[in-house]
């Protein structure tokens, strides 16, 4: 029987664990908080489990649906991982003290965190009132605590709209979102009824220049920017607001993953994985929004069974095909196919760079066309998935995904 | 009275226009379902949290078991103001019977305790 | 109530005068405009220990820049703040810039800084091959050091409490009045009795010298701003990074700091608000251009915060001595680079001349020195595991992105001078200083803070008076 200790008890987490036990694994679960279900715990609005449970569920029940099949499972919770390398992790917790776990498989699960003011760079003064979404949604949901008055959003992705309706319905007002792009890239269900539910206007194109207060903020600074995506001098006006939540985008959480020496993709900020989830270095195995970050939790249950499952039953080396993004594709997981593996069929996941309405995504091993299939609908702020039989995959070096637009 | 919405039932995300019970620019008849309705009585989930005591959480997450009408959400909320919940509570127990008169129960969204 | 002493600031150099002071039998009181240390220059600034070349030789810059550095190094192992001397690098790209390096290392010599040498493009590019390949020279000096700026002027401000300082916070100064013997000093709404004063005001040390009639010197704030980056970064250079300095100041350096990051500026726009510390797009944009100039591969992409300080530039030297109005009011006025450095000699210097004034400097038997700081990630595993042993906080961690335990924090919170704001526990303990900037730890040590505090979510405020993070609770019926 296969010891695999798993790092985070969020949706991946969660799926990973019950996957590795159903097939033969001891599990040992570890998570950071005092409580199971990672940031679904404050995603208190609901849209998950469409595809999984063909329902319309919040975040916590998800959540519940993963905690209430945990049995025989090992579970540690207030726990922080300090450390893992070459299947040892560890980890502190006030009860058990410091500890270290050897096990057979280690499964990464950790999760992303917010980019930040500083990552973005906005000028000005440092008050209190600016947030990150994430924090702002733990202060409100979690906390139960109000975190501001009047507020503008920087970002225009579904967790700065959700938390738009958030603000909202919790009495206070919300002055603006921003968002950079001349698109949004938040899901048009959000549009409506984060936005215009509440006539909350959308500055395309627009951003944040200036932060304004000296302890508490009192107002910002918005410019349009230009092709360049630089503010153009001139179009600057003022927006008073308390609060200033920056839904700026999502970094996987790897610092676990970089200090064991783990390869990571440049492209994704996360681990280098076969399409099993095992990533380069043997044993260590990775799901979720560390990997790759994902919008749909549905999703990410899916690549944490995958991991539970190989993990659980180990995977001998092999021969395998790259797979890296090429032109109109950001990015994609899994970077490495197995030749031999469980699934005749692999899917790969990715994003194109830009808004499409008609094109054909095409896959090809250097000049060879390998694979094209028709798409509508295309943007960087859904995630597609392209099943290709994994046969076919063995039969390159390296497969690269493009995205060609229609003209 | 001429309205214009964006449909939100598929990614097309049409540009539909609603007058006088007339739909035009629907790209399918599910969008034309789904414009008449959020002219005529639009609806919506409302999801939400209340005070919780007898745990350590603070706050209880709790949605609306169906939708109710768009232009309830504020008054429920205020309804919802005054309902503290004392644990222990499981997910799907019953927070708020008939939210603003609607017939619709307010419910757990978690277990706690 | 009559003290022998009342410092009027608590930056680094107030911190210092009162850790001095703290030696002797005397009755001290160190009052602060704000709520804690450090707050003002002290705590935005490029946090280097200089070597002291350049100084104007015979300056009390050069004087206090030399003895600083000497006493920097024991000082900081005795209070367990974080010192490196790493050593610096004063870049010249062509034949004037190689003219002033001389010009710097011929001062140096005078200054009496030892181990400078001047090298050529090859050795310059040895020591740091990440430098722009058309660097021409260096001025090397190998006692340039980095320090931990805020945590210095606290650990000093610790020790002087723990041996009788008195502090009063959010005490501004309002009003100083001369009398026989001594002064009247009212600050926030106290008024104290006390011999002598201690003027460490830093960019607003001229109007406390205004206030006995002094008129002697006028402070211009200078306001800089910095970019940190993460510390991926941190290993780009080795050695503190200068440019040749200008009629402006010191120029943009380039250094990793004593966490591991990267630091990046400043620059020097004189301005006439006292307290404007906003890092605007020009400043930060004039500072990233510049350091390119120095290291071309600098990531600009890893930035984690910007911030910006004021340096208060006075006299072209220090003003350090008894005001010409009163001799039992000492001015420690202009205090700009190297303040920090020369921060320990500066508060000698005060201390002799308020025993000029009159005071009796005794030394205390009983003075306690020293202090140590624990920190839990730089300790070996079998002693973090030690310590969760003893003490279950230890073994768990707050802030994930510099592993800070809610021991560490329960720490600051009962030792001398504790935090009450988020920022005030950052300040100490490394919280929030990460690479998600308290995206995650933030709500937890606001939790910490409430529950340790006993007041309310909505009371903690982040920083300065009004900066509260939270306005109460959601459900309250009149929002």
């Amino acid at each position: 029987m296969r010891n695999v200790t798993i790092i985070g008890a969020g949706p991946a987490g969660l799926a990973a664990a019950i996957a590795a036990r159903d097939a033969g694994a001891h599990v040992l679960l570890l998570e950071r908080a005092k409580e199971l279900g990672g940031i679904l715990n404050q995603c208190i609005h609901n849209g998950f489990g469409l595809y999984r449970f063909r329902e319309e569920l919040t975040g916590p029940e998800y959540a519940g649906r993963f905690i209430d099949g945990l049995h025989d499972i090992d579970i540690r919770t207030d726990t922080m991982v300090l450390e893992i390398s070459s299947g040892s992790v560890t980890a502190v917790n006030p009860k058990d003290g410091l500890f270290t776990v050897t096990s057979d498989a280690v499964i990464l699960a950790m999760g992303c965190r917010e980019r930040t003011r500083g990552a973005i760079g906005v000028p000005g003064d440092r008050p209190a009132g600016v947030f990150t979404a994430g924090a702002a949604q733990r202060y409100m949901n979690i906390e139960g605590l109000r975190i501001g008055k009047r507020a503008v959003i920087l970002g225009s992705g579904d967790i700065g709209l959700i938390m738009a309706r958030r603000m909202t319905l919790e009495g206070a007002e919300v002055a603006a979102c921003v968002e950079l792009m001349p698109y949004s890239s938040g899901l048009n269900r959000n549009i409506v009824q984060c936005l215009h539910d509440f006539d909350i206007p959308l500055y395309l194109s627009h951003t944040v220049t200036r932060i304004i207060g000296r302890s508490r903020l009192e107002a910002v600074e918005v410019a349009e920017v230009g092709p360049d995506r630089k503010p153009v001098p001139g179009t600057e006006f003022r927006i008073d607001c308390d609060t200033l939540l920056l839904s700026v985008g999502l970094i996987p959480e790897n610092e676990l993953t970089r200090a064991a020496g783990i390869a990571i993709d440049p492209h994704t900020n996360g681990p280098v994985v076969y399409d099993d989830m095992e990533t380069t270095q043997k044993g260590v195995y990775a799901c979720g929004n560390v990997v790759q970050v994902h919008d749909l939790v549905d999703f990410v249950s899916d690549e944490g069974e995958r991991a539970g499952r190989a993990a659980a039953s180990g995977q001998p080396e092999g021969a395998y095909t790259e797979v890296q993004p090429g032109s109109g594709v950001g990015y994609v997981v899994p970077q490495r196919i197995r030749h031999e593996g469980a699934e005749d069929t692999v899917t790969l996941f990715f994003r194109v760079r830009k808004p499409c309405r008609k094109g054909s995504l095409v896959v090809y091993d250097g000049e060879r066309e390998v694979l094209r299939k028709k798409r509508l609908y295309m943007t960087p702020g859904e995630m597609e998935k392209l099943p290709i039989s994994r046969e076919l995959a063995s039969t390159a070096e390296t497969l690269t995904v493009t995205m060609e637009e229609d003209t | 009275m001429k309205q214009e919405l964006i449909c939100i039932v598929c990614p097309s995300g049409c540009r539909i226009t609603v007058e006088d019970g007339q739909v035009t620019d629907n790209g399918c008849k599910r969008g034309e379902v789904y414009a008449l309705k959020e002219v005529t009585n639009p609806t919506r989930v409302l999801t939400t949290t209340v005070r919780l005591t007898g745990a350590e959480p603070v706050r209880l997450p709790v949605k609306t078991e169906r939708d109710i009408p768009k232009g309830l959400l504020f008054s429920a909320m205020r309804q919802l103001d005054a309902v503290t919940v004392a644990a222990p509570v499981r997910r799907g127990d019953v927070v708020l019977r008939d939210v603003c008169g609607t017939g619709v129960s307010v419910i757990a969204c978690r277990d706690v305790g | 109530m009559r003290y022998d002493c009342i410092i009027i600031g608590g930056g680094v150099i107030g911190c210092a005068t009162a850790y001095t002071l703290a030696h002797c039998q005397l009755r001290t009181l160190l009052v602060e405009a704000e709520n804690d240390v450090a707050m003002g220059t002290t705590r935005a600034n490029s946090a280097i220990v200089h070597a002291g070349y350049d100084a104007i030789p015979g300056s009390a810059m050069a004087r206090t820049n030399i003895r600083g550095n000497e006493l920097m190094e024991s000082l900081c192992r005795r209070l367990d703040v974080r010192f490196e001397r790493i050593g610096s690098l004063v870049l010249g790209f062509s034949e004037d810039d190689l003219s002033t390096l001389k010009k710097l290392y011929e001062r140096g010599i005078k200054n009496g800084v030892r181990g400078l040498a001047l090298l050529d493009r090859e050795q310059t590019l040895e020591k740091e091959p990440n430098l722009a390949a058309n660097v021409t020279g260096s001025l090397y000096a190998p006692t340039t050091g980095i320090v931990d700026p805020w945590g210095l002027a606290l650990a000093m401000a610790q020790v002087a409490a723990r041996n009788g300082v008195e502090f009063a916070f959010s005490s501004p100064v309002t009003a100083i009045t001369r009398k026989e013997n001594g002064f009247f000093v009212t600050a926030g709404g106290q008024t104290y009795d006390t011999r002598t004063v201690v003027n460490a005001a830093g960019v607003y040390s001229d109007i406390i010298h205004g206030m006995i009639g002094g008129d002697s010197f006028h402070i211009t704030p200078d306001r800089g701003a910095y970019y940190v980056l993460d510390k991926s970064q941190g290993k780009l250079v080795s050695h503190v990074i200068f440019q040749c300095p200008t009629e402006k100041g010191k120029g943009v350096l380039v250094s990793s700091t004593v966490h591991g990051n990267l630091i990046v500026g400043p620059d020097a726009v004189p301005q006439t608000d006292r307290a404007d510390v906003a890092a605007t797009a020009e400043s930060l944009d004039y500072i990233r251009r510049t350091a390119l100039l120095s290291v071309p591969g600098i990531n600009f992409r890893e930035n984690i915060r910007n911030f910006a300080g004021i340096r208060a530039r006075g006299t072209p030297d220090f003003i350090i001595g008894p005001s010409p109005v009163d001799p039992r009011f000492i001015n420690l006025a202009g205090i700009q680079s190297p303040g920090l450095t020369a921060a320990p000699a500066i508060a000698q210097e005060a201390a002799a001349w308020l025993r000029m004034a009159g005071l009796k400097l005794e030394e205390r038997d009983d003075f306690i020195d020293g202090r140590t700081h624990i920190e839990f990630r730089r300790q070996p595993r079998e002693v973090q595991a030690r310590m969760i042993r003893e003490n279950p906080a230890y073994g768990r961690v707050i802030c994930r992105c510099e592993t800070i335990t809610e021991g560490e924090i329960l720490d600051a919170l009962h030792a001398p001078l504790p935090p009450r704001t988020v920022d005030g526990v950052k300040r100490r303990c490394g919280t929030g200083m990460g690479r998600c900037q308290g995206g995650f730890c933030g709500p937890r040590v606001h939790e910490i803070l409430a529950r340790e505090l006993g007041v309310a979510m909505w009371e903690i405020e982040k920083d300065r008076p009004g900066s509260q993070i939270a306005l109460g609770e959601t459900k309250e019926a009149d929002v």
